[in-house]
């Protein structure tokens, strides 16, 4: 019997500034389906949903909804059709009542008044269909974040939803609320909903999907019955390359220990203890939410230590605000590139001296000279490609961005460098080339750490890894030992 | 395409795009050719002198704020300082008989304290600037009127009088005291390192952070700054008055903010240049003084001041807008 299709995406094109976030593609979804959506971090998901949702404009392409066809979508339209997006921050309004958030744009069409029983009592009844019990009366915020997202799907649902897309739904949830997820997104398959569910976690699209489809670097690139695949296979569709040799390889051996922490606790994390060694590249691993940028910060000052100890070069140091870190010849790459390490306003030149400004100054003048000349030297080194050096960050592409923020820890002429998510958002070919900086670098005798989602950039890259879970170390993985399933095992917890 | 034609294509968006970015200076222009058309006296050397005069004033003070709004920041309390510091100097000098050379003195000190509270406020509390201000506006007015108890204090000495009344070379001193202010204010902001700061915090203020300034300091230092030179101004204003009265100064900030905003000082932060906040500030002075030989009443003069704040920060937004989808198109191609 061949499933009815509610929804299915013809040649679907979004271009963002340096990007090609999805790269015509074509996926068609059936009534009454869990559809799991599986991918790397920037592979294009999220960029999918918002075009379903008519969050986002699309370049090109048609939406086919219940055999309508739409090159144009908007909020209000796919709300219309049925579709309903629960996205990782929760749209719900905290000060209100879970009821009044339920039927927050609802009309009451027998009276122009609203009536606080009448959607209390609706409530009930949908919150009912879950079996759970939370009272209608209660504000938003006083709930868990499981209650909470109840609350949204509850919403969904009450709005008659035909397609349910849930954006990595289980990242907030322990394993029994979970579980009652798991039971609410069966009911609703019963009643011929149809589940998009995005996430990463492989043993919950195994657990619950039907079909799953795979996509990369902004393509689609296949899907499968569950039932007929198997983790490795995902994996590798994912990762896409039958990978490893495109990893440089390096000559040196790492050298001294250039920074040891002993039972850094603050910032969410908790007694945790390692070393990097100079010219080595450390990996660290974990889920989403293990604290491993929570570390970074402790590291480079960014947030409060509570207690623990940092050495580097076997000297015990103070770190207390970014300066000292930066004094210590400490450079953070943040994973939020445009939040955190940029000034997307200011020209190339100017991102790369800031931090290094008040040393290249005399009397509080700036030094221009001396400006130029160490922002030229290092956009020849890591080859920047800007037309000058005075070109506005903004204009540049991902990749370059990534460099800039680069050549500005490495003007401050950094030992140790902590790479937060080095490749994330940026194409293939400028991955290759942070790859080879990265390795550039510790031969030359820089203590790297590197914070990665991306696994199999973490086995090729790392000497060693360490994987963090819940805030706490988990375990720590030489590389004759590295091995895929083991580190996720450890990230989950299981060991 | 001839290379004749094509020069002249590439020479023309470069036209286009550089009176782009000189709107302002273009309007001040426009104005001024308007208003010597139709007012006889507007293109005189007394009428143009005065018009500088009056816009010297809050062309000091917004030298000030435009550093708080570049930081990210704004300063609503400008024209309560004032009021409080003209009030306390007038009693200095004339209830305490303290000579101007120290009456001048320490009445900088309590401006720049001043601002030191605004700022400490603000980091302290956690608040926006704008709310933090217009609290402290209505504070600092407050005291002010605790302190003149009704009165209008007069009897300064008078070698006070040259401040706001003085020439030099004809050119009146506040107006050469506001050349100073913009001059050194463009010296730091462009060419020292802690100017880089300013525009890092206003900019991206986490990136200025995980960069290594010091974000608290620098919103005090900032304020303080605005509260100095503002006091600056007190000191100006209250000489050319000549007595001490509530009154001086109110609601200057208006003027200041407009003429920011219109001179391309961002209300986000991270943007601004004392050349385009001296143009704003030509604009205000030009429309202000074509209304007043006009003989426009009071109230309309109001509307038309409000109307001019709406449309530069309109401006400001449609500029910010513009240059967003040109950034995607250009990466994009």
């Amino acid at each position: 019997m061949e499933a009815k299709v509610v929804l299915s995406l013809e040649n679907i094109t979004k271009r963002y500034p340096g990007v090609l976030a999805l790269n015509n593609v074509s996926i068609s979804f059936q009534e009454g389906e869990v559809h799991a959506l599986l991918g790397e971090n920037g592979a294009g998901k999220s960029t999918l949903i918002k075009a379903v949702a008519g969050a986002i404009d699309i370049d090109s392409g048609i939406i086919n909804i219940n055999g309508h066809e739409y090159s144009k979508m908007t909020p209000a339209l796919s709300r219309s059709l049925g579709v309903e997006v629960i996205y990782q921050e929760f749209n719900l309004v905290p000060t209100l009542s879970v009821a009044e958030n339920i039927y927050l744009c609802e009309k009451n069409e027998n009276s122009a008044f609203f009536s606080a029983k009448t959607i209390e009592k609706k409530a009930v009844k949908v919150l009912d269909q879950f079996g759970v019990k939370i009272d209608p009366r209660i504000l938003v915020q006083d709930l868990s974040i499981a209650e909470q997202q109840i609350i949204e799907i509850a919403k969904a649902v009450s709005k008659n939803v035909k397609i349910l897309i849930m954006d990595e739904p289980s990242a907030p949830l322990s394993v029994s609320e979970v579980e009652l997820m798991f039971k609410i997104i069966d009911q609703l398959k019963q009643k011929g909903v149809t589940i998009i569910y995005i996430s990463h976690r492989l043993e919950e699209v195994f657990r619950i999907s039907d079909r799953v489809s795979v996509m990369r670097d902004g393509a689609y690139v296949t899907t499968k019955n569950t039932k007929e695949t198997n983790r490795q296979e995902l994996i590798t569709l994912m990762v896409g390359r039958e990978l490893r040799e495109s990893y440089p390889q390096r000559k040196k051996s790492p050298g001294d220990i250039a920074l040891e922490a002993k039972n850094l606790t603050g910032n969410g994390d908790r007694n945790i203890s390692f070393s990097v060694r100079k010219g080595e590249i450390l990996g660290i691993s974990g889920l989403v939410g293990a604290g491993r940028t929570e570390l970074a910060q402790l590291l480079f000052g960014a947030a409060p230590m509570e207690s623990g100890e940092i050495l580097i070069n076997g000297k015990p140091v103070k770190i207390h605000s970014p300066l000292d870190a930066i004094q210590h010849k400490i450079g953070l790459l943040t994973e939020d590139r445009k939040g955190q390490g940029l000034f997307l306003e200011m020209a190339v030149k100017w991102n790369i001296s800031f931090p290094i400004i008040r040393r290249i100054s005399k009397y509080g003048v700036v030094n221009t000279k001396k400006e130029d000349e160490i922002a030229q030297k290092y956009k020849e080194r890591i080859n920047i490609k800007t037309p000058s050096l005075l070109q506005q960050v903004i204009n540049l592409s991902g990749g370059n961005q990534q460099k800039v923020v680069l050549a500005k820890s490495l003007a401050a002429e950094s030992d140790i460098l902590i790479f937060d998510e080095p490749t994330r958002g940026i194409d293939v070919g400028a991955k290759q080339e942070i790859y080879y900086l990265m390795t550039e670098l510790a031969e030359s005798g820089i203590a790297i750490l590197m914070i990665s989602s991306d696994m199999e950039e973490l086995l090729g890259m790392s000497d060693r890894i360490i994987v963090l879970c819940e805030g706490q170390l988990a375990g720590e993985v030489q590389k004759e030992n590295f091995n895929q399933h083991y580190i996720l095992d450890l990230a989950s917890g299981i060991h | 395409m001839s290379n004749q034609t094509m020069a002249n294509n590439q020479f023309g968006a470069r036209l286009i795009s550089t009176l782009q970015k000189n709107v302002p200076f273009l309007v001040l222009i426009f104005l001024v050719i308007l208003f010597t058309f139709i007012a006889p006296n507007f293109m005189t050397f007394g009428n143009l002198r005065t018009l500088i005069r009056q816009i010297s004033f809050a062309g000091i003070s917004a030298v000030g704020l435009m550093f708080v709004m570049i930081g990210g920041g704004i300063d609503l309390s400008i024209g309560s300082q004032i009021v409080f510091g003209n009030v306390l100097l007038a009693i200095m000098m004339v209830d305490w008989k303290l000579p101007p050379a120290v009456a001048i003195p320490l009445i900088l000190l309590v401006g720049t304290g001043l601002g030191a509270i605004n700022g400490f406020l603000c980091i302290k509390l956690k608040i926006h600037p704008l709310i933090i201000t217009l609290g402290t506006a209505a504070i600092f007015k407050g005291m002010g009127y605790i302190i003149n108890q009704s009165r209008n204090i007069m009897g300064f000495p008078d070698s006070f009088r040259w401040f706001g009344q003085g020439y030099v070379w004809e050119i009146p001193v506040p107006v050469i005291v506001m050349i100073l202010v913009a001059l050194l204010g463009a010296f730091i902001l462009t060419k020292t390192y802690f100017g880089r700061q300013v525009f890092a915090l206003g900019g991206n203020e986490e990136a200025a952070r995980l960069a290594g300034v010091n974000i608290d300091r620098t919103k005090v230092i900032l304020f303080m700054i605005s509260g100095f030179i503002t006091s600056i101004t007190t000191v100006l204003l209250l000489s050319r008055v000549f007595a001490g009265q509530t009154i001086t100064g109110q609601g200057l900030e208006f003027d200041c903010l407009t003429a920011a905003l219109l001179g391309g000082v961002s209300f986000k932060g991270g943007e601004g240049n004392v050349f385009g906040l001296m143009v704003g500030m030509l604009i205000i002075g030009v429309l202000n003084n074509a209304m007043q030989l006009a003989t426009f009443p009071d109230f309309s003069q109001q509307v038309v001041k409000g109307s001019v704040l709406l449309i530069a920060v309109a401006f400001d937004v449609y500029q910010k807008n513009r240059k967003a989808k040109e950034t995607v198109a250009r990466v994009a191609a």
